[in-house]
Parts: structure tokens; sequence; C-alpha cells
């Protein structure tokens, strides 16, 4: 151990100061090079400490991210059901379940199934099919299902919806017209009735009618509130005639639900809309405005779906929102359990020269740094959670680059906010209490 | 020559309304360059109060108090930051250092607060480590104070009080934390450092070490009770 025994070497010191003596600290700041750097060591020097305080920052942000992720899949998921309803399609649907055939509603004037050469007339319209369902008891050997949603179509519908046929074939027009006992099937449907055996050609008893399976139709899935592959598809002229007959058929026709039609992707919509509801009325002997029917649009049922969705994405942005603002408290507690902690450190910088501003910045640095870094680590901790939330699962993720700007932001001004109490009491410090502090 | 300490009638009262302490009642007094000064007293004599007056850590309640020419007794807290910072070295009792810092940080800690002629963080290391081999520590210059002996932790002190060439040197009982024989050794420094022309003004209430200056002030009840030099 060196002891003072030998001769001091004060050579190099000089006596007295020979600079200036400034009394004018500008704005009281060193600069901010030097704030940055002395915060940095404050950060790093106690790593645990450090740790900490980020703890809150790092689960907000990753809530934040995970949140939007979480509601961005529900979105995407919703837009891609939207989109197998089938491109540029619009949805006349009739006053139904009001009234009904013979009932009080019966002077409202209904959809029917001559609507569609009617839809069909208007230019633009480039495709058209129509439905019409029931629910049927559906028979296969000893195997018996309840409550079988059997709808009736055309042949246009697997083009108009967008629904494929994976074995055998969709019905004609030929049978279309005979009303021929012919039936596709759902997948799932198809899968409950013949287990592994090859359906085609086979016979299914629906109610009392005997119908030929001619195909299967390709998994679609859910879309909208109709699971497409739990259905049987048969002319719907054979619904009319064995299945929902009216005694009013022969005056004014058979109801339909929907009538699908698909415009043409260069004309105009709205344009092509009003023409089938001026068409529809003049058929009907009515005004416009006494037209019964709701005319949809995809954009319409996205609107719709969208209000929900942003509802849910509301209350996701308030939870992640509230584990910010926890978070920011969480820094403003363990800065000001620090700022105790490290008052004698204050106090000596006080002893040294340090102005108000200096120690002020210095913690004030010393909040956004541990923010900023915190942020960091919640933006890989958020990805992170979202990839692995989305692969272990039902609900699908998708990352918003947005979504990692406005939480790294959000921390960055919880940072300073939180930080400015905690970094003003230390300011304020007086330097004799300060050093004098154990 | 210009008086390094010069006051006039420096009286602090504490306390506000009724309950009012006089700490120091009207102090008159005149340090020269190149002294070693012991300031004595029992507690509650008012040595502390003119410690951190004449440290300027502290405003005076009345009087004037200039150090070396410049009058202090109106400056506010940022202006007192930087005299404290451009003429004035401390060394107190428990040594005072950064606790996770090494000792060559502590020392460039001044030079970090320096604003006029400022240094680059090169040029501060390699004068806060010729101050710490002046003091005999150059070979400790990386370690952090826990790992330092008292006496080298004071040596540190006293190094980083001299780094930004102090035209004073405020001791608070520069020994009170250490043995005889470390002691010793620190007064031996502030010895050598007095030898070399400095001006050392100290606190202490250790007889012996305060009979090792050539002046001694010994404070009761606020004023200035004897004033010997030898």
């Amino acid at each position: 151990m060196a002891t003072t025994s030998q001769p001091l070497n004060v050579e190099t010191q000089p006596l007295e100061t020979t600079a200036e003596l400034t009394l004018d600290a500008g704005l009281g700041v060193i600069g901010l090079g030097e704030i940055a750097r002395i915060a940095w060591e404050g950060v790093v020097r106690n790593k645990i400490r450090s740790l900490l305080t980020m703890l809150g920052v790092i689960i907000g942000v990753a809530a934040v991210i995970i949140m939007i992720a979480i509601s961005a899949g529900t979105e995407a998921t919703i837009a891609e059901q939207i989109q197998g309803l089938g491109a540029n399609l619009v949805f006349i649907q009739g006053a139904f379940g009001r009234g009904g055939p013979g009932g009080e509603g019966s002077n409202t004037p209904r959809l029917v199934y001559d609507d569609v050469a009617v839809v069909e007339s208007v230019r633009g319209v480039v495709g058209t099919s129509v439905e019409m369902p029931t629910s049927q008891t559906v028979k296969r050997g000893t195997t018996t299902l309840s409550d079988v949603s059997v709808l009736g179509t055309t042949p246009d519908f697997p083009s108009v919806r967008e629904m494929g046929v994976a074995n055998g074939r969709y019905f004609n027009q030929t049978e279309l017209e005979r009303s021929a006992k012919v039936a596709v099937l759902g997948k799932t449907l198809a899968e409950e009735l013949f287990g592994s055996e090859d359906p085609f050609g086979q016979s299914i008893i629906i109610g009392t009618v005997k119908l030929t399976v001619i195909g299967v139709a390709a998994e679609k899935g859910i879309v909208g509130n109709t699971d497409f592959d739990s259905q049987l598809y048969v002319p719907i002229t054979l619904i009319f005639d064995r299945f929902v007959p009216s005694q009013f058929a022969r005056f004014i026709g058979n109801n339909v639900r929907v009538i699908y039609a698909q415009i043409d992707t260069e004309a105009n919509m709205d344009e092509v809309i009003t023409q089938i509801e001026l068409r529809l009325a003049s058929t009907k002997g009515i005004t416009l405005d006494e037209l019964p029917f709701t005319i949809r649009t995809q954009n319409d049922i996205i609107e719709t779906q969208g209000a929900t969705t942003a509802a849910f994405r509301n209350l996701l942005a308030w939870v992640a929102g509230v584990s910010l603002l926890v978070g920011g408290i969480g820094i403003m507690n363990i800065m000001l359990v620090s700022v105790t902690e490290r008052t004698r450190e204050i106090g000596i910088r006080q002893s040294v020269g340090a102005t108000p501003n200096d120690i002020r910045l210095q913690f004030l640095t010393e909040a956004l740094l541990l923010s900023l870094v915190g942020g960091l680590i919640g933006v890989v901790a958020g990805i992170g959670g979202a990839i692995l939330f989305g692969a272990t699962s039902d609900m699908r993720t998708v990352i918003v680059p947005q979504s990692i700007l406005l939480a790294f932001g959000s921390a960055a001004a919880v940072g300073i906010f939180f930080g400015f109490f905690p970094a003003n009491t230390a300011a304020q410090l007086d330097p004799i209490e300060a050093l004098r502090h154990e | 020559m210009q008086p390094i300490i010069q006051t006039n009638q420096l009286t602090k009262v504490y306390g506000m309304g009724d309950v009012q302490v006089t700490a120091l009642n009207g102090v008159n007094l005149q340090i020269n360059p190149g002294e070693l000064v012991a300031i004595m007293g029992s507690s509650g004599s008012g040595k502390s109060t003119l410690m951190n007056i004449l440290g300027c850590l502290d405003r005076p309640t009345s009087g004037t108090y200039a150090l070396a020419g410049q009058d202090i007794s109106n400056l506010d807290k940022v202006q007192l930051a930087l005299i404290r910072n451009q003429r004035l070295g401390f060394i107190f009792q428990s040594f005072n250092l950064l606790s996770r810092t090494s000792a060559l940080h502590n020392v460039m800690l001044p030079l970090v607060y320096r604003r006029q002629q400022k240094l680059s963080p090169e040029a501060r290391e390699a004068k806060a480590m010729s101050v710490l081999e002046a003091v005999g520590l150059a070979d400790r210059a990386h370690h952090v104070p826990t790992e330092l002996s008292g006496g080298q932790q004071q040596r540190v002190a006293i190094a980083r009080a001299l780094v930004n060439d102090p035209v004073l040197i405020m001791a608070d009982e520069p020994t009170g934390n250490l043995d005889t024989t470390t002691s010793h050794e620190i007064m031996a420094l502030l010895h050598q450092l007095h030898a070399r022309g400095r001006t050392i003004v100290m606190v202490t209430h250790e007889p012996d070490i305060a009979a090792q200056a050539q002046r001694v002030i010994v404070l009761r009840d606020g004023q200035i009770e004897s004033d010997e030099r030898r």
C-alpha cells in the first residue's frame, strides 16, 4: 500500500486557479451530452434497480403491442370472412318473418322467385342467385340427422357465393327446371352421413323425399352466421314443390329469402342498386319509399362488423393504456425511492458544483433512458408475446407496425411525465441536508 | 495581498417567528493565502454553520462574505454552485465518495461540472489521473471506494478537492473517521499541501489535530472566542 510518507508530487498542480471566475451558467446545465453520460452511468450502475423501474414500462409496452395485435388479428379474420361472402355482391332481402303468406302483413310486397329475373334484367348485374332455406330431417341408412339446413339455390350459387365443389358436381339448369331430386352436401354434413365412404351417387332421404347425392362442396367454413359445410344444397324449385309449398304461389309466386346480384366491377355500385330498387318497385306497383326490401352490399356488412371490432379494439386500447399508466407510476415510485436513496449522491454532486438544473436533468434523463430501454425490451417482448399468443391460441394476431411506434412513443412520454416529479424533488434538495443524509 | 476569506459581521439566524436560534453572531474573520487554519468549538458553537457559509453551501442572514475578492453574500443557488466548482475543494469526515464509481471517476466529478475551459473526457481523465498520482493512489484508480481503505478513500476525496485548482480547501473533520496512524498520514498530506502554499480551513474538535495548524480559531455561541497564531 502506498503511503504519504513519499513526497507529494504536486508540481503539476497550480497553486491557484488561473481561470477567470464564471458566474453565468447560461441555462444552468453543463450540456446535454454530459447529462446523458451521467444519466447513463446512473442507469447501468444499478442494474437491478433499473430493471425494476423498467418492469412496468416493459409490461405496458408489451401489452399495447399484444392487445393491438389481437385486435388486428380479429379484424383480419373478419375481413377475410367478408371477402368470403363473394366479390361485388349485393344482398336483396325481403321483409321476411313479419307476416308471411296469409299473415297480417300479406299485402306487403314479398320477395319472390320471379324477382330474380327482374334483378337480372338490370344493366350492370352480371350474375344472380337466390336462396330459400328449410330445416329438415335427413336420413341415410341408419343415420338420422334432424334440423339440417337445406338450402334451395340455383346453379349460379357456387360462382356467386364463391363456393367450390370438391367431389362430383353442382346441379345444372336442366335439373333446376325439372325440380330434380339431387343434392350437394356440405363437407361436414357429408362426413356425418357417410363417414369415409364416397357419397357420390348414393341416396339420402330428406323428410319424405329421396334424393341422389351428386356432389360434395369444398370446405368454406363459417361466413357471417352461416356454416356452409353443415348444410346441403338442392334445386330451389324442389324446395318450392316439396318442402315449403305456398297456397299463394300460384298468384304471387314463391317466397325467397335472399336474392344475390353480382355487379360488374366496372359499374357504379350505387347506381346499379338504385336501378334494382326502381325496377323492383315498379314490378310491385309501389313507390321507391314503400319498397320493403333491404339491399345491402359487402361494405354495409363490413361497416356493421367494423363497429363491433372498433368497440373491441377500444376496450383493448383502454386496458393497454392503463397498463402503460401503471408502468409510469411504477417509474415515478422507484425514481422517488431512488432520489431518497441517492440523497447523499445528490449532495456530493451539488458540493462539487452541480446546479439544480444539472440534477433535475440528470434524473429526468435517467427516467427517459429507463423508459426508452424498457420500451425497447417491451417491444421485443410484445412482438414475441404476440407471435407466441397467435401460435398457441385460437386467436389470430397481426403485429401492427404503428402500434410499436405508438407504444414506444407512449413509453417515452410516460418516462418524461412521471420522471418530472422525482427529478424536481432531487433538484430542490438542500446541499447541506443532502450531504448529511445517511 | 488579497485575503482568501474576508467576512464582516457574518450572522446566521435559523427559524422564523418565536423560536429563533442565532448560530452565528457577527463573525469578523480574515484568512490570508497560504494559511492552514483550524476552527474549533463545542457542538452548537456555530462552527458547522460557519463552515457551510464559508463553503458556499449556505448564505448568511446578514453581513458579508468575500471569497478571493468575490462577494458571495447575495449570490443565488446556481451561482453558489458555480463558485463551489471553480473556487472550492471539500474534504468531509465521511469521505463522501460516489460508492459505485471508481476512484478515478470520483476525482473527475468536479471537472464534469466545470463550465469554463471545459476539458474533453480524455483530458479530464488525464488530469484526474495526475492528481491521483500526486496523492499516491495511481494504482488504485480503477477501484471503487468499497475496495479502498479509509485512508485511501480520504486521499481520493483530497484528490477530488484538488482537481479544479481551488483557492480554498474546506476540510470538515478530515480525520474524524480514521484511526491514529491513518490520521497522521492524512494530516501529513494536508501539511504537504499547505507547504506548497494551499489555503486550508479545517474544522475539528480534536485538540491534537488543531495543534498542527498555524492558526486556531475557537468559536463559542456564534462568536469568535479566541484566534491564536503560532
